[in-house]
This record gives C-alpha cells, structure tokens and sequence, in this order.
C-alpha cells in the first residue's frame, strides 16, 4: 500500500515561499514522476514526503493517516539519493542490512533478504566491497537495494541518475522500470531530465517555481500541454514557437509545433528558410532553419539521413492537426 | 604537477631543506646527545659532539631523585581524560553545527573560540578558591576538568570542521533507513569521522600533555604531570646541564615518539581542518 | 535539511558543549570582577577586605609596571607572529619543492611543536643561552667574540626567538597544506601568461595563502597572548619581559594582592577581548570562503 495525498502543503524557507499551496494525489503502485527546471522545488517536495523537511502549512497523508508530524525513519518510505549516500565505512552487505539491523529485525531474516535484494539487483558478487570500490551503476543498485530491503510502501528518487554517465543511465532507467514493473509499489521520481520522465512514469507531474503546471501522462502532456511552459519543457529537441501574425492566423497569440510534426520539401512549402546547423545523428536529422522573414530559427526532424547542408534552401510545411495554440498568457487554446 | 626538474635543482632543494630541518631540530638533537654526557663532558669546551663517554648514569639519578612513573602517569591521565571527555562533550556539539545550522552557529561558535583568549590568569585566582572549596586543589580530577574546558572550543570547532566535510545526504540516509539521532551518531557519523576525530584527540592529547599554565599553578606533589617534574629542575638544579638533560628527554620523548608516529593525522589536525 | 525535531535535538546536544563554557567563563569572570573592586590580601590579615571602588583600576594602571607590560605582551606576540609567518612561509615553499627524504624533514621540522614550553624554556635558557657554559657562549668564544648574555642583554629578543621557534613547525605546516593545496593549473597559466617567479609569488601564491595566514594568525595568537611558562622559567619576568599576564600572576600569586590581581585581570580580559574582536571580524569572513 503506498497512496500518498498533499493537501494544501506549503514549505517556506524564511520570508521565501518555495512551494505555494499545493494538491496532489499519487495512487497506490502509481510511478510518479515530478520534474521540472533546477529550482522548481521538486526535491523540496519529495524531501516535504520524506520527511526530511517539516511542512509550513497543510498535511500529508500515506494510506490515509496524517504522517505530517511523523519522522523519516516512522513514514515506511525508502529513499534513493542523487549521491547514492552509502556509507562509505560499511560493505555493501552491512549497507544494504543497515535499516534491518535499525528495524532490530533478527539475523536470520536480515541475512535472507539481503541476499535476496542482491540477487535481484546483481550484486552477489559484490557483497563484500565498499562503496568506493564499485562502480558508479553498481553503487546507484546498492543504493536500490538499501531501499527494497525494507519493504517500504513507497520509494522516494531524488535525481538517482544524474551522476552516471549517459549510457549507463539508458539501463539504470530499464532497471529501474523494471524494478517497479516487478514490485509494483509507489514511486516517486525527481528529476530534470524530461526524457527520464517520459520514458518511466505513468503520472508526471511538471512543476515550476513550485507550482505544479500539469498533472498527466507522458502521452497526455505531449498531446495536449496545459500551457507553453509544460509544451516547450515535454518533447526533445524542444517545440518551436511563433508568434505575431503567423500565429494571428491561427487565432492565437501564439503557436506551437513539435520538429517532429513539420514537413519538409525542397521545393515548396508555406515557410521558406536556409539550413543553419544539420544534425546527423544516423536515425534522423534534426535541421536548424533560418526562416527568409528572419523569424525565430526553426527545428525540423526528419527521418533517417537527410543530406542537408549549411545554406540549403528548404520549405517547411507544419502538420495542421498538430498545432498547439497558446493564448497570450500562455495557456492552450482547445 | 608532474614535470621533470634538474637533479641539480633537486639537490639544491634537498641540501637546503635538510639543513633548515636540522637547524631546527638542533636543539632537541643536542639536550638528547647531552643526557647521555657526564656533567663535565656537558659543558666542556669547545662542545662534544658524539664523540663521549655514553653514559646512562643521568637518567638513573634523576630517576631516583623524583619518581617519573608517577608525573608520566599523572600527564597520561591528564591528558587523556580531559581530551576524551573533551571528544565526548564536543561531538553531539559538532553534529549540531554542522548539520543543522542556524543564524547563531557561527556565533556560537566564535564565541567558544573566544572563551579560548580569555586570559587564563584573569581567574587563576578565583579558579584557584573554587578547587580549594572543592577538594580539586592538587587532584588529577581538577586537572582534566579545567584542561578539558579550555580544549573544548578546539576540540568542537576541530571536529565541526570535520564534520562539515561529510556529506549531509548520508545522514540523512541513515534516518530514512530508521536511524535514531543516537543510532545516526554512533553507526554512521562517527566511523565515517574517525579520521578527523582521530586527529582531533591526538592534537588535542599534545596540547594537554604540554599546558603549563594550569598544571604549575593547580597542583603541587600528588596531580603533578610532567610538566611540574621539568619546572622543578629550573634552578639551581638547572645547572648540572646532563641531568636537566636527561629529565628534558624524559618529559619530551612519550609525546614526540606519538607524534611522529601519527604525523599524518597530526598534519591534519593541525590545520584545524580550516586548510584543505 | 533541517526540521522542527533535529533542531530542537541540536539545541539540546549542543547544551552540554555551550553551558559548560558559559560556566567557565562566567563564574570566574564575575568573582574577578568582585575581587577587582575590593581590597583583599589573604595573607595580610592586618589589612581589613573591604569596597574600594576603583581604586584597585586606578592604581593598577598608574603602576609604572602596567604600560611596560602591555608594550612587552605586544612586542612578543607581534614579533612571534612576524618572525613564524615569514619563515613559515618561505620554509612552506621550501618544502613543497621537489627533493629527497621530504618525509624526514617534515619530521625534523614538526619536532618543536612537541616540546612543552617548560622544557624549551629551560634548555634554551640553560643549554644554549648560559653566558658562560651555554653553546651560545661557545660558539662566540669560538670566533673570538664576547659571550652575550642572551637573558639580560636581549631578554626579549631571546623569549622571542624561543617561542617563535615553538611556533615555527605550526606556522610552516599549515602554510605547506595550504600551498600544496594550490590548483597547479593556475600557477601553470601564470607560468604561460609570462609572470615571473616573484610575481607568480605575490599574485598568485601569497592571496592563496591568505586564509591559511589568517588561521595562522588566530590561533598562534591566542596561545602567544597567555605566554607564561617561557617567562616564569627563564627570566622570572625581570629584565622588561613581564608581560601582562606575568604582571597579574605576579600580584595575585607572589604579593598575593588578589583585589589589585583581579583589577589586572579585567584589564588583561579586555586587552584580550579588543584583540579578539578584531580577530574574530577577520575570520568570521574568512570561515564561509
């Protein structure tokens, strides 16, 4: 069990209100995850869930008791930190038995479910080391593990992936969806990296300035963005924007459309532009387009090797359907 | 900064730093050398250098002239006790500074520093009425407690600065995985510590071994740590130079074969952790 | 990271640290505060204790003993201070050069800093500074020169060549963790900008070692202002070496003039406390750097 409900939470530092009053509901088994621009203060909201922040206003409740005035240790959350925070005089057996051994659990069964968390997570062979004789993956699962031991009603992950290298952090994602596949426990998830929170959650939740911007799925939020901040912070490379009379066309103040959704010809088209800076990266190209009335540079992708080169003069035609239309004060217009 | 520097350089490096080292090594060289001399030999003319009649007579006389073992035992306990119940008292202190700052932590803690220049002899007196009201005059008890309280703004604010250095998500970590405070200090901080607590003592038990002030004016024949044992040769005593001598390596050599052992930590510690 | 529960739990471990020191500063200061105002010569039971006002201050200050012993506490602490950063420093950049058995002569330099001050003071004074039989003594005869007698002709020279040289190791090592701490990435883009050694040294090095001075400064400070035993053994405090502390300790313990002793004591207590705040300023803005 692991639903977790925010009701009316603020978190002020001093004079400054970092997270203004805030609502959220996160199902049982849900993988939820918060992102947002460095700031935003979503890894004040999760440390606000684990406790490690007191509350300034509001209440947090876990399977529907208040757990507001309740500390870390008595919430039944595990924690995944952005530098791992294994204790770097223990071997990985006695890090991964540490919060057993805090629960007064018998030898026995620490030893049981030690080896078992290790065996899920690949470490049997690594029992033995310190913390500073793995590698930064096999830290990173040493860390997981220290949270699956005990059997939490919800895990907390706070950037766990931002000190790994790129491609380690493609299979640590793998792993870690996977983990939730198997365990089917809560799972909330910070992080800025947008493409993390497409690819794991069934719930992101994009914040800013404390605010949250939109509640949805990965598909609901590239779809149908709430406002131009949630449409240009989902979708990689980023949605190009126009604004003035291109959008006035369109009856908007401003329009949005993914590279994805341009079409490209060399012969015609309703914008015309110069090729900037191509992309090649083999499995598509993404072109930068210098459009002839000197408007904003444009992305397009297109599929597969597209051989553009700097100074090509290309036409750039938006699919209609897909066109997100923004209101002056930034949100969609349906 | 790996480059390849001229022997020659090197050499020069070498012979220059070498005869600084010596020079100020010298004199603790020289009162060794000369605890081993007859006291004619001591002050002969022009100096011997090594080549004298090794005597270990010195160190018998002072030996059974003032009992050693007990000024060594008193300095042990007096140095030891006060720098552990200094550690004890200041490690909660640190954590709570380092971990959970406030506006005031700095404050505070300049302010223990500057209990620190409070000269020791603007209450040597009424120190000096509160042991005699007390029964602490001349107790080794006395000793630890007043040479623990003018540590203790060294000890905290060495091992704060250690403290400092640990990240605060591991702490953290350790009260997610259900950690008490307690359990948080003993299993996690202060193993991840030792080395700079390990520091903190030795630094600390130096500073106590060699305090003059308290020990000279506090105790008189039962708490005398080895400090009094040394004062007490100053004169006329002083002028058999071999015994002097003698008592001088006697009083020095515990704490400078620990130092040398444990430089490294003491290097450490020196910097009172204010120097990366 | 910080909530309600391990404030309130940092405020009560940190109780135990702070109320101790409170204790220890307190009830001494204000007994000396007490005695500073009243006639009290415990050993003079003719003299009958009672309020005197200020009279303990006045005539505390208008000894002809006081200003001496205040230029001689600054000229020792100053001029320790002066002569261990100058020497630590060009040692520090001494030992950081490459070289052979480095270890050792950190070894030999460090040695000093073990040495209590009773027994420095004794062999200096004895071994070395005896006009007749000293190695001092020798060394002049040996070229022919008149032995100098260190304690009485230079007194305050020689307690400060002592200390200093107490001091010295501490000094050095902490400007070597300092310099070896240096990004040599920098002094090699000094290098390739064209600077000249001097030059690397003062706008590179120097600044570098600026918070490293200044802890220095701080804590040598603070052991150099309560300089005693260096004093108590070799001069006895004659010969324009009494510092104020040995000034004090001379009222309080030898004429056992408490009421005129606590006086001193207060003095000495905001001379320590001027020069504190000054400190303090110093590193206060030094410790978040």
């Amino acid at each position: 069990m692991g639903r977790i409900v925010l009701d009316k939470v603020t978190k002020r530092f001093g004079s400054v209100e970092v997270i203004p009053p805030l609502d959220l509901t996160i199902e049982d088994g849900e993988f939820t995850v918060f992102v947002g621009p460095s700031g935003c203060g979503k890894s004040t909201l999760l440390r606000l869930i684990a406790g490690l922040e007191d509350l300034s206003s509001g209440k947090i409740e876990i399977d529907g008791s208040d757990v507001s005035a309740v500390p870390p240790a008595k919430r039944g959350l595990a924690m995944v930190f952005q530098s791992y925070a294994l204790y770097p005089h223990m071997s990985v057996r006695k890090n991964i038995a540490f919060p057993l051994r805090m629960a007064k659990l018998d030898q026995a069964e620490i030893d049981r479910r030690v080896s078992n968390a290790a065996q899920v997570l690949n470490l049997t062979d690594y029992l033995d080391r310190r913390p500073g004789q793995l590698s930064g993956g096999q830290r990173q699962r040493v860390a997981i593990g220290r949270a699956i031991v005990r059997e939490p009603s919800a895990f907390l992950f706070d950037e766990p992936l931002s000190n790994l290298d790129a491609a380690l952090r493609v299979g640590m994602r793998l792993e870690i969806s996977e983990l939730h596949k198997r365990l089917e426990t809560t799972m909330i998830y910070v992080t800025h990296d947008q493409v993390e929170a497409m690819t794991m959650a069934d719930k992101i939740v994009v914040l800013r300035a404390g605010n949250i911007e939109q509640v949805g799925s990965p598909l609901d939020l590239y779809n149908q963005p709430r406002n131009r901040f949630v449409a240009g912070f989902i979708g990689s490379p980023r949605m190009n924007f126009l604004e003035g009379a291109v959008a006035a066309k369109h009856g908007a103040h401003a329009i949005g459309f993914r590279p994805e959704h341009l079409g490209l010809s060399l012969t015609e088209g309703e914008w015309k532009g110069k090729v900037g800076v191509a992309e090649h990266l083999g499995s598509d190209t993404f072109l930068h387009v210098h459009p002839e009335n000197g408007g904003e540079t444009i992305t397009v992708r297109v599929d597969g090797e597209f051989s553009a080169r700097h100074g090509d003069i290309v036409y750039l035609t938006p699919i209609a359907d897909k066109i997100h239309r923004f209101a002056a004060d930034g949100l969609r217009i349906q | 900064m790996s480059r390849a520097v001229t022997t020659r350089r090197k050499t020069i490096n070498t012979v220059l730093a070498w005869s600084i080292g010596f020079l100020i090594f010298f004199p603790i060289l020289w009162t060794i050398l000369t605890s081993f001399k007859t006291e004619a030999q001591a002050i002969n003319d022009p100096p011997l250098f090594l080549f004298f009649d090794w005597t270990l007579e010195n160190y018998a006389v002072v030996q059974e002239r003032s009992d050693y073992m007990r000024f060594l035992w008193n300095s042990v306990i007096i140095a030891g006790g006060s720098t552990l119940i200094g550690v004890m008292i200041a490690i909660p202190a640190a954590w709570s500074m380092a971990f959970v700052p406030s506006k005031r932590t700095k404050d505070i803690l300049l302010w223990m520093l500057s209990t620190k220049m409070l000269p020791a002899v603007g209450v040597l007196y009424p120190i000096y009425l509160i042991f005699i009201e007390l029964g602490l005059l001349d107790t080794r008890i006395g000793l630890v407690v007043v040479i623990m309280l003018i540590n203790l703004p060294i000890i905290v604010w060495m091992l704060y600065t250690y403290f400092k250095e640990i990240p605060g998500e591991i702490l953290e970590a350790a009260r997610m995985d259900g950690a008490s405070l307690r359990e948080e200090i003993i299993y996690v901080l202060t193993p991840m510590a030792v080395p700079g607590i390990a520091s903190t003592i030795l630094l600390n038990f130096i500073l106590a071994w060699n305090e003059a002030f308290w020990t000279l004016n506090l105790t008189a024949a039962q708490a005398a740590p080895l400090t009094a044992f040394i004062a007490s040769y100053s004169s006329p005593e002083g002028l058999f130079y071999a015994k002097l001598s003698a008592a001088s390596t006697m009083a020095i050599a515990p704490i400078l074969i620990l130092g040398w052992f444990s430089q490294k930590q003491l290097v450490r510690g020196l910097t009172f952790g204010a120097v990366k | 990271m910080a909530t309600q529960h391990s404030r309130s739990a940092a405020r009560f471990m940190m109780a135990p640290a702070v109320i101790l020191l409170l204790g220890w500063m307190l009830v001494p200061l204000v007994m000396t505060l007490w005695f500073s105002f009243r006639r009290f010569l415990p050993n003079r039971p003719d003299i009958v204790p009672g309020w005197v006002g200020f009279d303990n201050y006045v005539r505390f200050v208008t000894s002809s003993a006081f200003w001496p012993s205040v230029q001689t506490t600054l000229i020792i602490v100053g001029g320790a201070l002066l002569i261990t950063i100058v020497l630590g420093v060009l040692l520090a950049l001494l030992l950081d050069q490459p070289m052979w058995g480095q270890g050792v002569v950190r070894i030999l330099v460090i040695a000093p800093f073990f040495v209590m001050p009773t027994v420095s003071a004794l062999v200096w004074k004895n071994i070395f500074m005896d006009p007749v039989n000293g190695l001092f003594a020798h060394l002049w005869r040996a070229f022919g020169a008149e032995p100098v007698v260190w304690l009485s002709d230079a007194p305050l020279f020689s307690i400060i060549l002592i200390v200093s040289w107490q001091w010295l190791p501490f000094a050095t090592l902490i400007l070597l963790t300092a310099i070896q701490s240096l990004d040599s990435e920098q002094l090699e883009a000094s290098e390739m900008d064209g600077a000249p050694p001097l030059s690397r040294f003062f706008y590179i090095i120097l600044p570098h070692l600026s918070r490293a001075i200044t802890i220095v400064i701080l804590i040598q400070t603070i052991f150099l202002l309560s300089v005693f035993a260096e004093i108590f053994v070799t001069t006895g405090g004659a010969f324009g070496t009494r510092t104020l502390t040995y000034l004090i300790f001379q009222r309080v313990l030898e004429s056992q003039n408490v009421g005129l002793g606590s006086a001193g004591g207060v003095y000495a207590i905001i001379l320590a406390n001027i020069i504190a705040i000054f400190l303090m300023r110093i590193v206060g803005k030094n410790l978040d750097a």
